[in-house]
């Protein structure tokens, strides 16, 4: 009866755990590759961070540096060489300053509106609605020429405007927030108007702290979105360096005569990833928090 | 001062109309009872009074003022909800102090860090803990104005929802059905605190609730509502005793009134099941309904008093009282019976029933109250 219990269990175990490791097991060839030596990659030996013998490394001298300083252990080499080749801070900076100002805008504009849609009455509100909806269906790539044609003849290619002003309203957060809103019982806003706050005090003195574990999850999402977004970026910083966010940096490694030499490169892809990674675990103890704080009644 | 009035308030939500024609008087320092089945309107007209809806058309005159177009917080009225709707990121002492705050400081001086230099604000601040301070202690919550919301049990947040209705000093208390979410013990005990607190602020309450016992208990007067009407507004004693029509008799008192099919003769005499009443009515009509209260009929064994016959189907022993539901003989109707806990009667024995003839009222069949 029990043995038969745990078979029943097994498989569905097995079959995520199979499912996990698809997941992690680049993860792993990435945190591996970036504490490996060159020939410990290619000969694909050395498990999760080989040897780690003291070396010199040849494309460190042909850079110019001396045979002193370029003698060390791969895992201390791989990280300092790539943010030798490539400002990294400057493009975690960029990637800070371009995910927060459009998480902080969306929320500005996003609180608002799905406060409109979910508790005021008025002529066309469900229009409205249907209109967000509808929005929610157009792709990104359909869009992003005109956009980039705008945002060109207002001359603004090659600045922090173009990679922010795109996706400062979101009409996913809107739909979210206003999803939420929905379950935040009228009396608490009739109390509030009692207590004579205004519309607008009433989104960001009652409603926005209410909304914390709703924003978080939206904050996820928007955050990871934008910090990973390859495409846009690309599209619109045509040359400027000081302005590459993280995914762009990460290209740098691609190409030129040292193409070949991965632990550098993972390197610096893993400074990129950890603080997502970082950000991701303590929003996710905050989210549960957040989750049984809500009890209203 | 705290009089409302309203005029010929009339309200509707699209097609359906809640409020039909209604006017009310609302005298100063009274605990008025709004109290009618659920969806009658009683909950719209609090929100109209409180101004966070607004009528088609009437007036709402609060100290002989019009404030039709006057926002709610500007009304000087204060609401206590079914929910309590505390904000729940706020501590106590923090839900206390948002109205206050709200109504005595300027736009700068509510500025997060820049109003902490504005002189004025030190003197208000002031004034504020100390009311919030003497609110807290009237309604015991002191120690418990440092926690939020949801640490709080029903009781307590039911009190200090009270606390931030009180700190502002209203003309008058707006409560929407503010026990129905206690245990049926608390909800007893909060009713007299509330009648202490009643006698004690002398301010005028106007107390929404569908549960008839609160609005017999409390209040100076109860208005009974029933589809959007107001159909009776007077003292609890007289609604109960006296009521003005069939709708309001069935819908106070519980178990509910029994209701009779009743002959009239010529002269004014009432028959019903067999009995002549001996009060004679002053009517026209030639049948109507009796309507006797379960505790005005009795089980006789006195076979020279006037008395039906009716089986027992259902017993319901409350400890002081026990309700017999029974069948009648000559009818397929039910009635109720209030009976006393001593000489049990079991399911299925026939009992004579004998109705107090003072007590029993007469409506016309459209439910009309003829004296």
């Amino acid at each position: 009866m029990l043995a038969r219990h745990y078979i029943g269990e097994s498989w569905k175990h097995g079959l995520l755990i199979i499912g996990a490791l698809i997941v992690l097991i680049p993860f792993y060839m990435m945190v591996s590759m970036s504490l490996k030596s060159q020939q410990e990659i290619q000969s694909i030996s050395g498990g999760l961070v080989g040897a780690q013998e003291i070396q010199t490394f040849p494309v460190c001298t042909k850079h110019g540096y001396t045979e002193e300083v370029c003698t060390m252990r791969p895992y201390k080499y791989n990280f300092w060489f790539a943010f030798k080749k490539a400002p990294i801070p400057r493009y975690l900076m960029n990637g800070l300053i371009v995910t927060v100002s459009i998480f902080l805008i969306q929320v500005l504009i996003a609180l608002p509106c799905s406060y409109a849609l979910a508790k005021l009455r008025f002529k066309g509100r469900e229009f409205v609605f249907s209109m967000v909806l509808f929005c929610l269906l157009i792709p990104v790539h359909a869009i992003a020429l005109p956009l980039y044609v705008m945002l060109a003849k207002a001359g603004l290619v090659d600045t922090y405007a173009a990679l922010i002003i795109p996706w400062t309203i979101s009409v996913f957060g809107i739909f979210l927030m206003r999803q939420f809103f929905m379950t935040v019982p009228d009396e608490l806003i009739d109390a509030a108007r009692m207590d004579g706050m205004g519309e607008y005090s009433i989104v960001w003195k009652v409603m926005l702290p209410v909304a914390i574990p709703a924003l978080l999850a939206f904050a996820i999402f928007s955050v990871v979105a934008h910090w990973n977004d390859y495409f846009w970026p690309r599209i619109v910083i045509t040359g400027n360096r000081d302005l590459f966010t993280p995914p762009l940096g990460i290209r740098e490694f691609r190409g030129g005569i040292d193409s070949d030499e991965f632990g550098p490169m993972m390197a610096s892809i893993v400074t990129v990833t950890i603080p997502l990674i970082v950000a991701f675990i303590v929003a996710q103890k905050r989210f549960v928090e957040g989750i049984t704080m809500t009890g209203m009644k | 001062m705290g009089t409302i009035s309203l005029k010929n308030i009339n309200k509707s939500f699209g097609s359906t109309e809640v409020l039909k024609q209604l006017s009310l008087d609302i005298q100063d320092g009274e605990f008025l009872t709004l109290v009618g089945p659920s969806g009658c309107g009683k909950s719209t007209l609090l929100k109209i009074i409180a101004g966070l809806e607004q009528q088609n058309s009437g007036d709402v005159i609060i100290d002989d003022k019009n404030v039709n177009s006057t926002r709610a917080s500007k009304r000087d009225l204060a609401m206590v909800f079914q929910s309590y709707a505390l904000y729940p990121h706020l501590t106590v002492r923090k839900n206390l102090e948002t109205p206050l705050k709200l109504r005595d400081y300027s736009f700068v001086e509510r500025l997060p860090l820049v109003g902490n230099f504005v002189p004025s604000r030190k003197e208000k601040k002031k004034s504020i803990d100390d009311l919030v301070f003497k609110t807290s202690e009237t309604l015991k919550i002191t120690e418990l104005l440092d926690r939020k919301p949801g640490q709080l049990s029903g009781g307590q947040r039911q009190r200090a929802a009270l606390g931030r209705a009180m700190v502002r000093e209203p003309v008058a208390f707006l409560m929407d059905e503010p026990l129905s979410n206690l245990d049926a013990a608390l909800r007893v005990h909060m009713r007299s605190e509330l009648s202490e607190l009643h006698n004690s602020l002398k301010t005028t309450f106007i107390y929404v609730t569908h549960d008839q016992a609160e609005a017999l208990t409390m209040s100076t007067r109860m208005a009974v509502m029933i589809d959007g009407e107001l159909l009776q507004l007077d003292t609890p004693s007289e609604v109960y005793n006296n009521p003005s029509s069939l709708r309001v008799a069935e819908f106070v008192g519980s178990p509910k009134i029994n209701t009779f099919a009743a002959q009239i003769s010529s002269d004014g005499s009432v028959e019903f099941m067999g009995i002549k009443l001996e009060r004679k009515f002053n009517t026209n009509s030639q049948k109507a309904l009796v309507a006797v209260r379960p505790e005005h009929l009795e089980i006789t064994k006195d076979s020279n008093k006037p008395a039906f016959e009716a089986t027992v189907s259902y017993r319901e022993n409350l400890g002081s009282d026990i309700f017999y539901h029974v069948q009648v003989d000559q009818s397929d109707s039910k009635i109720i019976v209030r009976g006393s806990p001593a000489g049990l009667i079991s399911n299925g024995e026939t009992v004579r029933i004998s109705p107090s003839h003072a007590e029993a009222m007469l409506f016309e069949t459209s439910g009309e109250r003829t004296r």
